[in-house]
């Protein structure tokens, strides 16, 4: 039953944040710019601008709006994005799948590279293709992702031209409206690219993490005893060694989720990704500051649900972890 | 690497199948799209843009700044204050309803209503409509920018939009910022705001002489120049703008696309605050800095040579261009300058500008105050994005800011009203003038040429503010922008282009 004490107490925490998430984008909403500026042109009297900030409520005390705010976010509603004219909540639904799948991809790369390449260089230390990735992912760590990106841009899709230069592409919409790009061929070529971006910054980390751990589960008593008892080098190295190599990648990873939502927004603006990270920067360009802070409501969210998901990953990895609360 | 060699040859041609099969698609992309399909909403280059595919105007402008007959087939001047216009016979909007004066005439009452355009109509006390054809404007006083005016009269489909809801809602959902019926060459069938705008041709165009050929154009914004330049080159579209500076080289060197240039009529001028610094209110002082500035090495060096440097507010082919006016760089002479003024020993001053607004807006402003430094003026700069510089321009928050302007009428008398004429809250007059130069004789010419309809007189008045302005050193003009655009080579974008930046698309012809 503690399971669904820890999900009451998670979902607790969630309004918690998001309230203090809506709290601090609310204090700070008139340093982000005159959203006027941007709804009318340039000859407009200042007098027109008043009646029009008048009619948006923005003339009105910093609680009087928050309250109308918050009143209104109860019931599902977190203000309509002066730019799209919709509900900023569906806006940013709307635009949620192409950047799930951005992520989707980036991280089924780096997983799909960085554990087999942290494995292969904590167990041959001091062949030449270890001395290689370890440099190479130096260089990986140093270059920032919108210098990746356009990089790859400019001989992926100048100049070779093998790969499309920016969007979706073609789209498939799944019955429940889902658009996806995984079931076409043009949407998958299209997500190459942004995916190695994204996934760039990423992957040495994680192959630095994976061997260092790898290394260090190698040399402790238990692998050393059950090489001992004779059990097959694979499994030694993939079953007893891997498994405790993963506590702390799965933490790191937990973590990392935030440094990615922040990559999302220089991928996508590069590759001209229709996704939420594109999305925030153009609201944050167009002082649409309804979608921005349900921008950052909704990645406030995305944080406690991954935590969540963490905390029960823990579980499976290593049934010696409790979860958070949980009667010992 | 071979197979992947092999299939970078399948894309390539199947790439290159598509392109062959759709050739009268054009598929473009410009750094934003229109943030709604009711005209009247934004008074902004993307609307108008938007406006010249789907709607067509009265009149509009052709690439030698004078007008050519759309809707209307021909106007005349009744007397000095009115101005009857012939409407085209036949016309039929995207509904099937047929275009009348009664459209006309509700178009002008909904511009009159809209926040952003009533500014511009102001001066039409009243429009009638004569007889189904013809329409009459009466304005309140002689006015010599009727034609000027015209153009921004896209006659919409009252009876369409009156059933649907005919009114401007500048925030949240209406109706016109959603559905549209016009009479122009395309009509959309598709739109996913900030993704893409799928447009068809009207296959009953009443322009049977129009030579377009494009049946369906598919509009993609793409925010980053690089990636749209990117775009361009790798051929996923056929035509971009705007161009950065930093790319026009690359597109010129490939073979499959070209570029074309403009001179543009956006003014980029740094204003001087006298009432914030006293020792921007001496005249020699601001002399000086007039002088210092190289405007050339700005363009050359910072604009990669895109822009036209200024010396006044009125690029030329402007009624008010004062062809005697030069820019005067001449360091010699700035310093002579600033040694006769009251402060000979120089000065500090704060100095504000956008980072994302203008081309290259901060790098000119950097460059500038390096310029300054060599006559003793030490300038503070801040930089900051549009979205927080404009709060500070409405405060006048530096003695020195930066101020770019397009003339919505197209017209030299806008650039005074809105930049050097006396700030004043009850017309709205001066609302750009952060400087806060005031000067009767700029204010009293200014007011005269709005309803001046001599057009000598007029252009007399107007090149005399020029040389006010110029001798007084109201403000520090560097450059018009230049105007620029891309295209695949079997694109013949050049006819269709203007310095308004309305790329007429319903008139553009691709080549198989």
């Amino acid at each position: 039953m503690h399971i669904i004490a820890f999900l009451i107490r998670r979902a607790i925490q969630a309004v918690i944040v998001m309230f203090v998430i809506s709290l601090i984008g609310f204090s700070i909403q008139d340093n982000l710019g005159d959203p006027l500026r941007e709804l009318v042109g340039q000859s407009v009297s200042e007098a027109e601008r008043q009646v029009l900030r008048d009619q948006l409520g923005l003339n009105d005390p910093f609680w009087v709006q928050y309250a109308r705010f918050l009143g209104n976010a109860v019931q599902g509603d977190l203000g309509t994005s002066y730019f799209f004219k919709r509900p900023a909540l569906d806006v940013i639904m709307a635009k949620f799948p192409a950047t799930f799948e951005l992520v989707l991809g980036s991280v089924f790369i780096f997983l799909s590279l960085s554990i087999p390449a942290g494995i292969y260089c904590a167990i041959n230390r001091k062949s030449w293709l270890t001395q290689f990735i370890m440099s190479a992912s130096i260089l990986g760590i140093s270059v920032p992702v919108f210098l990746t990106a356009i990089l790859l841009v400019w001989l992926f899709g100048v100049e070779l031209q093998w790969l499309p230069a920016f969007g979706r592409g073609e789209t498939y919409t799944m019955p429940w409206g889902w658009e996806t790009g995984f079931l076409t061929w043009d949407g998958l070529l299209h997500l190459i690219l942004p995916c190695i971006s994204l996934s760039s910054i990423m992957l040495p980390l994680f192959i630095r993490l994976i061997r260092a751990e790898m290394m260090e589960a190698m040399g402790t008593d238990y692998v050393r005893f059950a090489r001992a008892k004779g059990l097959s080098t694979p499994r030694v190295r993939y079953v007893h060694a891997f498994r405790n190599t993963l506590l702390p990648v799965v933490t790191v990873g937990g973590l990392m989720i935030g440094t990615l939502i922040a990559y999302t927004i220089l991928t996508e603006t590069v590759f001209q990704w229709p996704g939420m990270g594109f999305l925030f920067l153009e609201a944050v360009n167009r002082v649409d500051t309804p979608l921005i802070i349900a921008y950052i409501i909704f990645v406030g969210f995305i944080f406690v649900v991954v935590n969540t998901i963490v905390d029960f990953v823990y579980t499976l990895i290593n049934p010696m972890v409790k979860l958070p609360g949980a009667k010992s | 690497m071979k197979t992947l060699r092999h299939f970078a040859t399948a894309t390539a041609i199947l790439m290159g199948a598509t392109g062959l099969a759709s050739a009268q698609t054009l598929n473009f992309a410009y750094d934003a799209d229109p943030v709604s399909l009711d005209p009247h909403e934004q008074l902004s280059g993307g609307t108008l843009q938007l406006s010249h595919m789907i709607f067509d105007p009265l009149l509009r402008w052709n690439a030698e700044l004078g007008f050519d007959p759309r809707l209307a087939s021909s106007w005349e001047r009744v007397d000095d204050t009115t101005m009857r216009f012939m409407l085209r016979d036949g016309v039929k909007f995207h509904s099937g309803n047929p275009m009348t004066a009664a459209d006309v005439v509700w178009t002008i009452d909904r511009l009159k209503n809209s926040p952003d355009f009533k500014g511009l109509f102001a001066a039409w006390t009243s429009v009638t409509a004569v007889d189904d054809l013809t329409v009459e404007v009466k304005t309140d006083g002689p006015s010599p920018l009727m034609l000027h005016t015209a153009t921004y009269v896209f006659p919409m489909d009252s009876k369409f939009y009156e059933e649907g809801g005919p009114e401007v809602v500048k925030h949240g959902d209406s109706f016109a910022s959603k559905t549209v019926s016009g009479t122009g060459p395309f009509t959309i069938s598709e739109r996913e705001q900030g993704v893409k705008v799928v447009f068809k041709r009207n296959p009953d165009y009443w322009d049977t002489n129009s030579p377009g050929n494009v049946q369906t154009a598919v509009l993609t914004p793409i925010k980053e120049a690089p990636t749209r330049v990117a775009a361009l080159l790798a051929g996923d579209v056929d035509f971009i703008a705007p161009v950065p500076p930093t790319d026009l080289e690359r597109i010129e060197a490939d073979e499959n696309s070209k570029l074309v240039t403009m001179s543009g009529t956006r003014i980029i001028t740094l204003q001087m605050n006298g009432g914030r610094n006293e020792a921007l209110a001496d005249k020699n002082v601001r002399l000086a800095m007039v002088h210092a500035i190289n405007n050339q090495g700005i363009v050359d060096k910072i604009m990669k040579g895109f822009g036209t440097t200024a010396a006044q507010n009125s690029p030329a082919g402007y009624l008010g261009h004062n062809p005697d006016l030069k820019p005067r760089f001449d360091l010699a002479k700035a310093q002579s300058l600033m040694a006769e003024s009251g402060f000979p020993d120089g000065f500090s001053a704060t100095m504000m500008c956008p980072n994302n607004r203008y081309v290259n807006d901060f790098k000119i402003c950097e460059a500038a105050a390096a310029m300054l430094a060599k006559i003793n003026v030490k300038i503070d700069l801040t930089t900051m994005p549009k979205a927080q510089y404009w709060p500070k321009f409405d405060e006048r928050a530096a003695d020195i800011m930066m101020i770019g302007w397009h003339a919505d009428t197209e017209d030299s008398a806008n650039f005074y009203e809105f930049l050097n004429m006396t700030p004043d809250a009850e017309t709205g007059r001066g609302q750009y003038n952060s400087g806060g130069y005031s000067n009767a004789k700029v204010d009293e010419l200014t007011i005269a040429s709005l309803t001046e309809t001599d057009e000598a007189k007029r252009a007399e008045m107007l090149q005399e503010v020029e040389k006010i302005l110029y001798d007084e050193a109201a403000y520090i003009p560097l450059h018009w922008q230049d105007l620029a655009w891309a295209a695949g080579s079997n694109v013949d974008i050049e006819p269709v282009l203007n310095v308004m930046n309305f790329p007429y698309l319903g008139d553009l012809v691709v080549s198989e």
